[in-house]
């Protein structure tokens, strides 16, 4: 039996670019920098695809909720062997405010319209860290979860996952319908090529709105302010080791 | 196949999209690029040609590994808690 593999796709800022947070300390600065596919969930698509090339999956269907350039981050994803794209379009204030938590029923809403087998998604987005999509889309779902997977094999009716914990290697074994959330070793994502990506754009981008899935996207939780990391303090060098017991000792330290 | 000379052109677009992602910026990739195609302006034999083609597919499989590496790198020095 194929399964039906759906994926997510974030767009967030580039991974080389240096963030800035607003003056205002709101958020961080997004207008006129680099966006592209969130690095974990290319590589949740590289998985979905190469299950493809192995005859495991039948269809490939990506998925993107955000404003209006989330399609070229779905574009990217087509480009790397994605069958068709869903774009659910959320833009302004509501994409500000939406939390994992959304994102999940939107997920889960999406995999029962199409009737899918196996969801696999990004283990984190690069922007917010969250680490919480892919738990909440198999809360949603009542389905099992395999998450932070490095390895996964398809037996019958079930999936093999293998795991990064700490200190080791840790097998488990869920049945289809599944949520699977990739780690950062589980394969090493194609690069979208150009004549890709114009292939690409005679594929499918479908366009959907928040109204017509029917999900509540109120936001739960508030962003009270967003800070720059503490700066690190200048170290200063000593000339003798007596100095440097005195420094300590100042310091409290010894 | 097509001639040689759009595949030398396919070529420089798929190398120019390519200098977008690169480390040091699309300016300097760009100029460098294009003083590369332009050394080789004048050549005609197609067994050359054909190895100046083949010397740039090489150079994009180059480029899209060393894109891999360099993300991978950097987004396992902030996400391993090793050290």
């Amino acid at each position: 039996m194929a399964m039906r593999v759906l994926v997510g796709c974030k767009r967030v800022i580039d991974y080389a670019v240096k963030i800035r947070v607003k003056p205002d300390k709101t958020g961080v600065v997004t207008e006129g920098v680099k966006h592209s596919l969130n690095p974990f969930d290319e590589i949740a698509v590289e998985e979905a695809v190469r299950l493809k090339e192995k005859k495991l999956a039948s269809e490939v269907i990506a998925v993107s909720c955000g404003p209006p350039p989330c399609q070229e981050t779905l574009r990217t994803a087509l480009a790397m062997g994605v069958d068709r794209g869903i774009h659910v379009e959320i833009g302004g204030k509501d994409y500000e405010t939406l939390q994992p938590i959304h994102v999940s029923k939107i997920l889960a809403k999406l995999a029962q319209e199409e009737k899918v087998d196996l969801i696999i998604l990004g283990k984190q987005a690069i922007d917010d860290d969250a680490n919480q999509t892919a738990q909440m889309t198999a809360a949603v779902l009542d389905w099992p979860q395999g998450v932070f997977a490095s390895k996964i094999e398809k037996m019958d009716g079930t999936l093999k996952i293998q795991r990064e914990v700490d200190g080791g290697v840790e097998y488990v074994e869920a049945k289809l319908p599944a949520v699977i959330s990739s780690d950062l070793r589980l394969n090493e994502p194609r690069y979208a090529t150009l004549p890709n990506i114009m292939k690409a754009k005679k594929k499918q981008i479908a366009k959907k709105s928040i109204s017509d899935l029917g999900v509540d996207i109120t936001p739960r939780v508030e962003v009270l302010t967003v800070e720059d990391p503490p700066v690190r303090e200048a170290g200063a060098k000593v000339e003798s080791v007596e100095e440097l017991l005195t420094k300590l000792k100042d310091l409290g330290r010894i | 196949m097509a001639s040689s000379r759009s595949r030398v052109i396919q070529l420089y677009k798929n190398l120019l999209y390519l200098g977008r992602d690169y480390p040091k910026g699309y300016d300097y990739f760009r100029t460098r690029l294009k003083s590369a195609f332009m050394k080789n302006n004048d050549v005609t034999g197609p067994a050359q040609i054909e190895m100046l083609l083949a010397r740039g597919q090489y150079i994009i499989k180059e480029l899209e590994a060393l894109y891999l590496l360099k993300k991978y790198r950097a987004l396992k020095k902030r996400y391993s808690s090793e050290q």
